[in-house]
């Protein structure tokens, strides 16, 4: 890297991210962040014993400790390297993405003290409240929960595989300890899940939330870091830091303007911009409405002693996600001005690496090259640790609900031991994990944004009808809840299989496929990218079917006991 | 229980806000989310330097989700926590009874 192209504010275009110094203390503080981590999981061994320690963390969190971790929870490596890397390549539409993630959580904050005072552990609880038979809905509740978490968790891996083979500098070709570009993903796969699995199956919840509030702290640490040096760089002038990213993306004012990347018009071609454009209305509402259904979001308003506990840490998570996602504006669009286009394509093409590579400029105008290696290594680990702490949450969510919800309710017909219970979640968090590394070897070659996509649009389509209906409609049934969980589930499926994002999208200047499959291959039926704009209204409209072809007469006596539990918290735990 | 005048008026109370609000906030995305989509000449125009309708827009929905769960919290607090405390003192000193007389 010459100073000149230092002084200009723009990387060299070069392999160098990092160097060879900056790659050993990258790794140092990998190490330091693993051992905290695991210091952390060591002390919450020893302080969990039952149930509501495993699943809930002993109940005992404040409001603020768990907005922390439900914003450690929720800003996923997507969020951080992803949003940044699309606003620096494309613009304005990344913003999109950080506008849906927050309005998201107002939906959460007005349904917390229901979810919260009607259930104990699991998004399942609140569902089966209303049931006579428990079993079908736990069971389809579990299904939609391990479906959702397996495809983020998917997502987060693969992510942490391609980042850290690119954090550490590895190029294909090039060997790292003996390991190539291909082994070293691999490797980072196996040693992020293996930390998963120790964190979850030892630390439980309290353990989880521990390393998630660590997470959060550091990532809202390092990007203000960031913001500010990229705002002074500006004179903390927007519109200055604005037309700087405009003119160095080479796209002028369109830069700042939605539509580069979606919603695309395509000229000559009016079915395809009808398209584009319903499938940004799509994504848009998968955005919007599947947070709500996350379950590993749901399982966290059980940390808190009570329903006002858990409005405050909403309350805190909305406050904190807020700020992060106004800061990503400021990485994006600083990347794109201070990076340039050129040398963030060159490092990674979907831009995943914008954020490290800003963090390489601004450090070293601080104190030279020391200075950008050691900024860079800090952020490595602070995307190091946003994966950690999202993908333990996600696996907690789905080995609670395996064990609490199929083994205990529908296996044992709710009367297992607690001991053996708990046992159960730690084994299921080992399969889990297990599983998902297997998957995620397999998949380290996909695109990931999509897997993230689909995860909230099934948790849009088949967990959210199923929660709202629940809480607010006074004829819904077991058999309207299982419905819709199945309905909304399968039919985002489908739709996915069927659409482009699977085959048949190929760019139309190098003929090469966009799809899962190869170029050649064609099964796409559905033209729409984002399945919500259809699954949710069928989600919705098979609850309400189901319900009403039930023969199971509707349960006035149990909405009414429901609605007095989910307003007052009598009787929560 | 249910028939309570009050929890009458603190389930009231609670849908009197949230479905407004939620009908509120979810109606002015999808307006953002369709301008976004549809209006993009509207969305480009400049207003301050090189900060455009689409920009501010944006950024009102942050200041309007802020806002929201501000209020939100300040009615919850001031309005129902004081309700529901009180009926579920009762409702479980009521448990308390007749675990007790059993």
């Amino acid at each position: 890297m010459t100073a000149r192209a230092l002084a200009a504010g723009r990387l060299a275009a070069g392999p160098d991210l990092g160097g060879s110094a900056g790659r050993t203390l990258t790794i140092a503080l990998f190490v330091a962040l693993v051992i905290v981590t695991l210091g952390i999981t060591v002390w919450a061994r020893r302080n969990t014993s039952g149930r509501d320690d495993f699943y809930a963390g002993g109940r005992a969190f404040s409001g603020l400790q768990n907005g922390l971790a439900l914003s450690g929870d929720y800003m996923s490596a997507a969020s951080f390297l992803g949003i940044a890397g699309i606003i620096a390549l494309s613009g304005y539409d990344g913003f999109l993405y950080s506008i849906g993630f927050l309005v998201a959580w107002l939906l959460t904050l007005v349904l917390v003290e229901m979810m919260r005072n009607s259930g104990r552990f699991t998004m399942a609880d609140v569902l089966s409240s209303r049931a006579r038979h428990q079993a079908p809905v736990r069971t389809a509740a579990a299904v939609s929960t391990l479906t959702v978490s397996v495809f983020y968790l998917l997502a987060q891996m693969v992510g942490a595989g391609a980042l850290v083979a690119l954090l550490l500098g590895i190029k294909p070709g090039e060997t790292f300890l003996g390991m190539s570009a291909g082994q070293a993903k691999v490797a980072t796969i196996v040693v992020v899940g293996i930390l998963m699995i120790v964190y979850v199956t030892f630390g439980g919840m309290k353990g989880t939330t521990w390393v998630q509030i660590v997470k959060a702290v550091l990532l809202m640490g390092g990007t203000l870091l960031m913001t500010l040096l990229v705002l002074g760089r500006f004179g903390f002038n927007i519109s200055h830091m604005l037309g700087s990213a405009a003119q160095a993306s080479g796209k002028g004012t369109p830069f700042l303007e939605p539509g580069l990347k979606y919603g695309k018009v395509v000229p000559g071609n009016g079915f395809q911009t009808v398209v584009n454009k319903l499938d940004l209305i799509s994504l848009g509402l998968a955005l919007v409405l599947g947070t709500a259904g996350l379950p590993h979001i749901l399982t966290r308003f059980y940390t808190v002693p009570n329903a006002r506990a858990a409005r405050t840490s909403v309350n805190w998570a909305i406050g904190i996600i807020g700020v992060f996602y106004l800061m990503t504006l400021a990485l994006g669009f600083g990347a794109a001005a201070l990076v340039g286009h050129k040398a963030i394509v060159a490092q990674d093409e979907a831009g995943n690496a914008a954020a490290p590579q800003l963090a390489q400029v601004l450090g070293s105008w601080i104190a030279g090259e020391t200075g950008g290696a050691i900024l860079l290594a800090f952020i490595a680990a602070v995307a190091f640790a946003t994966i950690l702490a999202v993908i333990a949450g996600l696996v907690l969510a789905s080995s609670t609900s395996l064990a609490h919800d199929y083994f205990g309710h529908v296996l044992m017909f709710g009367r297992p031991r607690e001991s053996q219970e708990v046992a159960v979640a730690r084994f299921a968090a080992f399969l889990i994990g297990a599983l998902a590394i297997v998957l995620a070897i397999f998949a380290q070659n996909l695109n990931v944004a999509f897997l993230v996509a689909l995860a909230f649009a099934i948790a849009a389509s088949a967990n959210l009808p199923a929660i709202m209906l629940s809480l607010f409609w006074r004829r819904f049934n077991a058999k309207g809840a299982t419905w819709g969980i199945y309905g909304g589930l399968l039919s985002s499926l489908v739709l996915v299989f069927f659409s482009p994002v699977v085959s048949g999208k190929i760019d139309p200047v190098t003929h090469a496929s966009e799809s899962l499959f190869p170029a050649g291959i064609d099964f796409h039926l559905f033209p729409l990218e984002n399945p919500s704009l259809v699954s949710i209204p069928i989600g919705f409209a098979c609850a309400i079917i189901g319900t009403l072809t039930s023969r199971e007469p509707s349960d006035p006596e149990k909405y009414a006991e429901l609605q007095v539990r989910a307003l007052t918290g009598a009787g929560a735990q | 229980m249910r028939l309570d005048p009050r929890f009458v008026e603190l389930r009231a109370s609670f849908r009197r806000f949230i479905i407004p609000a939620t009908l509120g906030f979810l109606s002015w995305y999808l307006l953002y989310v369709m301008l976004s989509t549809y209006a993009r000449d509207f969305m480009g125009q400049r207003l301050l330097g090189d900060i455009n309708v689409a920009m501010l827009l944006g950024l009102l929905q942050f200041v309007t989700t802020f806002l929201i769960a501000r209020r939100y919290a300040r009615f919850a607090a001031a309005r129902l926590d004081p309700i529901s405390a009180e009926l579920r003192a009762e409702l479980e000193a009521d448990d308390e009874e007749r675990r007790a007389t059993r």
